[in-house]
């Protein structure tokens, strides 16, 4: 049993089969063979290390005639490992006696010498795993030939394990199988950590290197709640989590009975608890359990899935799907919110330090047409329930004041053009920097809505980067810093009476709802999943109660205080919701 | 008949006992008939198993047996000896 501690980016667990994803963006998968297959598979195997060795001949001559023979001498190392009686023997054990597939024989095999090459003290041998790998690749090439698996054609539920998955290899995924998500690489804004929140499924990112110690098929556990991987658990393990799970969806059952009640506070509050969305499918997931809107929708995935930025009906018809199914309840609409690296079209030069760089609203404002295509269909979209437009990461007033006026502008177009849409629709602003809320008495005057973004907010407060892994600890949202700014923005919007939202993943952790409550946020816009837990606090919990909360963090002065106190309120309340 | 013979020699090559040394050494130790295994310390690997050997680590300096059991055992020793104590003839002409 190995363990591995990443972030933990998408809440919920998963026990399940391993599928890697190899280097080259192809699974290593285990099949076992039946009985009868031996044989042809071991011919296979042959067949593969024959043309495997053709292939280093190959190189070797070429190298050698184009180089000189001192320098085709290195594939001599390679053909002698191809040719390793243990090596094969190994293998051919493995295939003959446990059944299992070459692939999978080899993957395993060759996997372990890594491991040993990686963990030896002298370096230069440490670089011979490299030469495995070289030689895993060229095997699993021969053998899976054109069969080569494509992560589209699932057949039974896995977890994916991948150094890093880009957005169009999640794209590519059949994500009707996939139960969880861990990758090497990443941190929490990354598209695995996106793609897991909308599909509901765990996911932990940033473990560091561990693909050399796994194998597809293998079974692996992902705990999304405490950014745990767990390879090959043990019995006790696996039992103690298959409790867990079962415990979950009992839970899961119960909160389901309050579908259809409102998210009202013990003494008749009314809160309005919104849901996340990111694809328009995720709306179902809104509606199935109540949700009074959709308090984000991240526009994100239109530009990342497709192979070409979106054109205006693509936007449009998102739009539409989502509006429909909402029919008169609030959709938010948050404009582009990405960093330049994550475009396709931007080949420029790569940013020093995205987060600080050209990203989100100031990406708009800097690709006019872009901006405009997305504004149009926002409005034109706007006539079919109640839309609103929520622009991100504002820092200065002058930023949402171009943001707004490219609004008017798209608007002034649409109406010479006679296209219909809604004048009065509310337009917003995200606040997720310090300085939006240092001059959010100038904001309020000209949104009619804000919605504190945390992720951003808390990053930007503490200076910490979340996804690095040796100050990853000072990011959370109990820091007293950040629950003045939300104060403040909160005190601000309610001065100048606008709603206020709190769309971070503070506002679906269930410990952090008295508090909200009691800082006077009356809408929490939380992903799907959260929505029946934060719906049970908020019917369990008077406002006086929340605000007696609120009144007592104020006064603390560090993060482990806070969060403790914010558990020990909550478990008075509902005692069955604290781990 | 049977035969099983020591000999202990130690790596002098700078970069020890790597992928091409190696290589030379399984080349060599499969010409015989014998069964051939190095040791270092508490290891005890295939002579004829170029990834095993690699396992071993064995940088310039280190001390390792080699044990042959097999009807040439004592000409296998000679061959791996000898390659071993030349540098395994890294110098190109030797190595023909």
């Amino acid at each position: 049993m190995q363990k591995l501690q990443g972030i933990a980016v998408s809440p919920g667990m998963a026990i399940g089969e391993a599928l890697v994803m190899g280097n080259e963006g192809f699974r290593i998968p285990r099949r076992f063979l039946a009985r009868d297959a031996v044989e042809d598979e071991l011919d296979r195997l042959n067949r593969a290390f024959d043309a495997a060795t053709a292939e280093i001949q190959r190189n070797r001559d070429t190298v050698a005639r184009e180089l000189g023979s001192e320098y085709g001498a290195i594939f001599e190392a390679h053909l002698q490992m191809l040719r390793d009686p243990r090596l094969r023997n190994e293998l051919e054990q493995m295939i003959r006696e446990r059944h299992y597939s070459p692939e999978y024989a080899i993957s395993r095999t060759l996997r372990r010498y890594v491991k040993v090459f990686q963990s030896l003290e002298s370096g230069y041998m440490a670089q011979r795993a490299g030469d495995i790998f070289d030689i895993e690749k060229r095997l699993l090439r021969n053998l899976l030939g054109r069969r080569r698996e494509e992560i589209s054609s699932l057949t039974s539920p896995v977890l994916v394990l991948a150094h890093n998955l880009t957005p169009s290899e999640t794209a590519n995924l059949d994500r009707r199988f996939v139960r969880g998500f861990v990758t090497e690489i990443g941190g929490a804004g990354s598209h695995t950590a996106i793609v897991a929140e909308a599909l509901e499924i765990p996911a932990v990112v940033g473990t560091g290197p561990f693909l050399s110690d796994v194998s597809g098929g293998d079974v692996v556990i992902i705990d999304g709640d405490q950014g745990l991987v767990i390879l090959h658990p043990d019995e006790e393990t696996i039992a103690r989590y298959r409790h867990e799970l079962e415990e979950r969806r009992t839970m899961t059952a119960r909160l389901e009975s309050l579908r259809d009640l409102p998210a009202e506070t013990a003494d008749g509050v009314r809160i309005q608890l919104l849901g996340n969305i990111e694809f328009p499918h995720e709306v179902a997931h809104c509606m199935e359990r109540g949700a009074d809107g959709i308090g984000l929708y991240r526009t994100e995935f239109l530009y990342l899935g497709a192979e070409e930025e979106p054109d205006e009906e693509a936007h449009y018809r998102a739009y539409s799907a989502v509006l429909e199914a909402m029919g008169t309840r609030p959709v938010v609409i948050r404009t582009l919110d990405l960093g330049a690296d994550k475009l396709l079209d931007h080949a420029g030069d790569e940013e020093r330090n995205p987060f600080l760089g050209l990203r989100s609203i100031r990406l708009s404002l800097r690709n006019l047409p872009m901006f405009r295509t997305q504004l149009r269909a926002i409005l034109r979209a706007s006539t079919q329930g109640d839309v609103r437009i929520m622009f991100p990461l504002i820092s200065t007033m002058l930023e949402l004041r171009q943001a707004k006026m490219v609004l008017a502008d798209v608007m002034e177009d649409l109406e010479e053009h006679g296209i219909a849409f809604n004048r009065a629709l509310k337009v917003g602003m995200m606040v997720e920097v310090p300085s939006a809320v240092m001059m959010i008495d100038h904001f309020v005057s000209e949104v009619d809505f804000l919605s504190i973004g945390t992720n951003d907010l808390i990053q930007y407060t503490l200076a910490v980067d979340r996804s690095n892994k040796d100050v990853a600890s000072l990011y959370t949202a109990s820091d007293p810093a950040v629950i003045k700014l939300i104060e403040i923005a909160v005190n601000a919007a309610r001065r100048k009476q606008i709603p206020a939202n709190l769309c971070g993943q503070m506002s679906g952790n269930s410990i952090y709802t008295m508090l909200l409550l009691g800082l006077g946020l009356r809408q929490l816009s939380v992903p799907p999943s959260a929505i029946p837990e934060i719906k049970k606090v908020c019917r369990s919990v008077t406002m006086g109660q929340c605000e007696a909360v609120a009144r007592h963090v104020l006064t603390l002065e560090n993060a482990r205080d806070i969060k403790s106190f914010l558990k020990e309120e909550l478990k008075k309340v509902l005692p069955e919701m604290v781990g | 008949m049977s035969m099983r013979s020591t000999r202990t020699v130690v790596v002098t090559n700078p970069q020890g006992l790597h992928a091409r040394p190696a290589d030379l050494f399984v080349k060599t130790a499969t010409r015989f008939a014998s069964k051939i295994e190095l040791v270092k310390g508490h290891e005890r690997v295939d002579g004829k198993s170029i990834l095993s050997l690699l396992t071993l680590a064995a940088v310039a300096g280190t001390q390792l047996s080699i044990e042959a059991d097999g009807p040439d055992a004592e000409q296998a020793l000679d061959a791996l000896a000898k390659l071993v104590e030349q540098n395994f003839a890294e110098n190109e002409h030797v190595h023909e």
